[in-house]
């Protein structure tokens, strides 16, 4: 059992074992089940998540509101031109991303990962690292129980709850848990990939949970996009063993302290931020009547 | 310390865009229609607070739709439940009303039938697609359908948790929580078993004495 980074961190180094590893025996502990079993249910998550952020790369997926759709195709055509600024594999995460936010906002099948709005980054995450590294799908789905694990701790400590604590608690802990993953299918340590979920949190910290309409597609879609290439650099940083001043449970604690201290217009309810300007009024109005 | 599982957090597998928006409703619509009963001609949802505001940007209303037809939260036909349900023929209604005070995303959800009187359930999905239910037909209760439960009306007498606890323990059911509340002379039961309930228990229920009513549900996934 594990609460906390720290407690996470020992029983990984008492055992000389994975932050997956132990996320797996937990679970097994806690509901009976076998690894087979366990493997087995992840598996079919991984699929689900594969189908979700490819599914709108090459044709228009519009939301059921018809505000937002479409961007998937954008960035991945934009991407196939060659010349960009941040390259393939940074634009091809972003459209990844996009395209299972988007499938999202059409009533498709998506894994709320740790919430249907912030489901596009730890997909586009996982399938960029198993293009980059070369890994198996037996890889990520490893590399899925260390970013449950991750978000497991942040949901326990703070929030993964948008209405609670802003855009920062989903997807600042999806990017989270998708940096802790990457860091470990590339090799690097437990503590470092808690370094890169601390990363990821504090990149954002303070980020608003302001979507149009109240609906989760705008600016929702594009935190999405930018939340992967969030957990791509902070993987990277914690593999170049940037200095990590604040330990990732101090992290939690303080992204969870400032999700409180946000006022609440600026907590999923469609009234500040984005959702509070004229324009996003104006489309408001449009969907509602 | 709430404890959260593995596929807490990474899940559930649904249908977008809102877990309790939309894969919520889906649960809301199924486990009213299992508590309600078959053969209903029309459903009338009544949207209370945020699921009147907001249904349509969230799809809350084909998602609650889906649920009355038996859907899951995963099941990709939840987009077209509209069509679904004019297929089989039953009539669907949409309201909004201030139904007091509420969780903000409340549904009354009331069924129509021909040969029988009208049936309807209160709930309200709370939020990562939870849901409670707080009202069937006037009786107030608390049941989330996580667990298996059993629903009860009976008209009060002394013995009737001993009879119906003891029917349980020779089917090897074990009771995991058990609330009963009295309105009156008519008590509302609410027991969540540890295993899944199978029709004939319901059966041997509802021969003991003074039983209005008896309903098994068993978890909806998640």
């Amino acid at each position: 059992m594990f609460n906390r980074g720290t407690e996470l961190l020992e029983l990984c180094n008492e055992e000389n074992k994975k932050i997956s590893d132990i996320v797996i025996e937990k679970e097994m502990k806690a509901t009976g089940m076998t690894r087979e079993e366990l493997i087995k249910i992840m598996g079919e998550t991984l699929n689900v998540m594969k189908t979700s952020a490819t599914e709108a790369l090459d044709k228009e997926v519009k939301s059921l509101s018809g505000l937002t759709g479409g961007n998937s195709k954008k960035v991945q055509d934009y991407t196939k031109k060659g010349k960009t600024l941040s390259g393939v594999f940074i634009n091809s995460a972003m459209a990844k991303a996009f395209s299972t936010s988007e499938v999202n906002a059409s009533m498709g099948k998506i894994v709320a990962a740790p919430t249907a709005g912030a489901s596009g980054i730890l997909p586009s995450a996982m399938l960029s690292a198993q293009e980059k590294l070369e890994l198996s799908d037996d890889d990520l789905i490893k590399g899925l129980f260390t970013a449950a694990g991750v978000g497991e701790i942040i949901a326990k400590n703070a929030t993964i709850s948008g209405a609670e604590g802003g855009c920062q608690a989903e997807c600042g802990a999806a990017a989270a848990m998708a940096a802790a993953a990457i860091v470990e299918m590339a090799g690097g340590s437990p503590k470092s990939s808690l370094d890169a979920a601390g990363f990821a949190l504090s990149n954002i910290m303070g980020l608003v949970c302001d979507p149009i309409a109240g609906l989760v597609e705008y600016p929702c879609a594009l935190r999405n996009a930018s939340g992967v290439v969030n957990a791509l650099i902070s993987a990277d940083m914690a593999l170049a063993h940037v200095q990590s001043i604040v330990p990732f449970d101090e992290v939690v604690e303080a992204m969870y302290e400032v999700g409180k201290a946000l006022p609440e217009t600026l907590r999923e309810t469609g009234l500040g931020g984005l959702a509070g300007t004229e324009t996003g009024k104006m489309c408001s109005k449009k969907i509602f009547g | 310390m709430k404890e959260y599982s593995t596929f807490d957090i990474l899940g559930p597998i649904m249908i977008g865009p809102s877990s309790s928006h939309t894969a919520g409703a889906v649960r809301l619509g199924k486990i009213s229609k299992q508590i309600a009963g078959q053969g209903f001609y029309e459903v009338e949802f009544i949207l209370h607070g945020s699921f009147a505001m907001t249904y349509k940007g969230h799809g809350t209303d084909r998602a609650l739709i889906a649920g009355i037809l038996g859907m899951n939260p995963d099941d990709e036909r939840i987009v077209h439940s509209f069509d679904i349900a004019k297929e089989n023929n039953i009539n669907i209604v949409f309201s909004a009303s201030d139904l007091g005070y509420q969780h903000p995303n409340t549904v009354k959800i009331l069924f129509k039938y021909e040969d029988k009187e009208d049936f309807y359930v209160i709930g309200s999905s709370i939020g990562g697609g939870n849901i409670i239910i707080t009202n069937i037909n006037g009786n107030e209760l608390e049941m989330n359908g996580n667990k298996p439960t059993i629903l009860l009306k009976y008209l009060d007498r002394k013995g009737v948790i001993s009879e119906i606890s003891s029917i349980l323990a020779k089917d090897q059911l074990n009771i995991a929580t058990m609330k009963v509340t009295r309105d009156k002379d008519i008590a509302t039961m609410v027991c969540e078993l540890d295993d899944n309930i199978n029709s004939s228990i319901v059966d041997k229920i509802s021969t003991i004495d003074k039983i209005l009513y008896v309903k098994s549900i068993n978890p909806i996934v998640r």
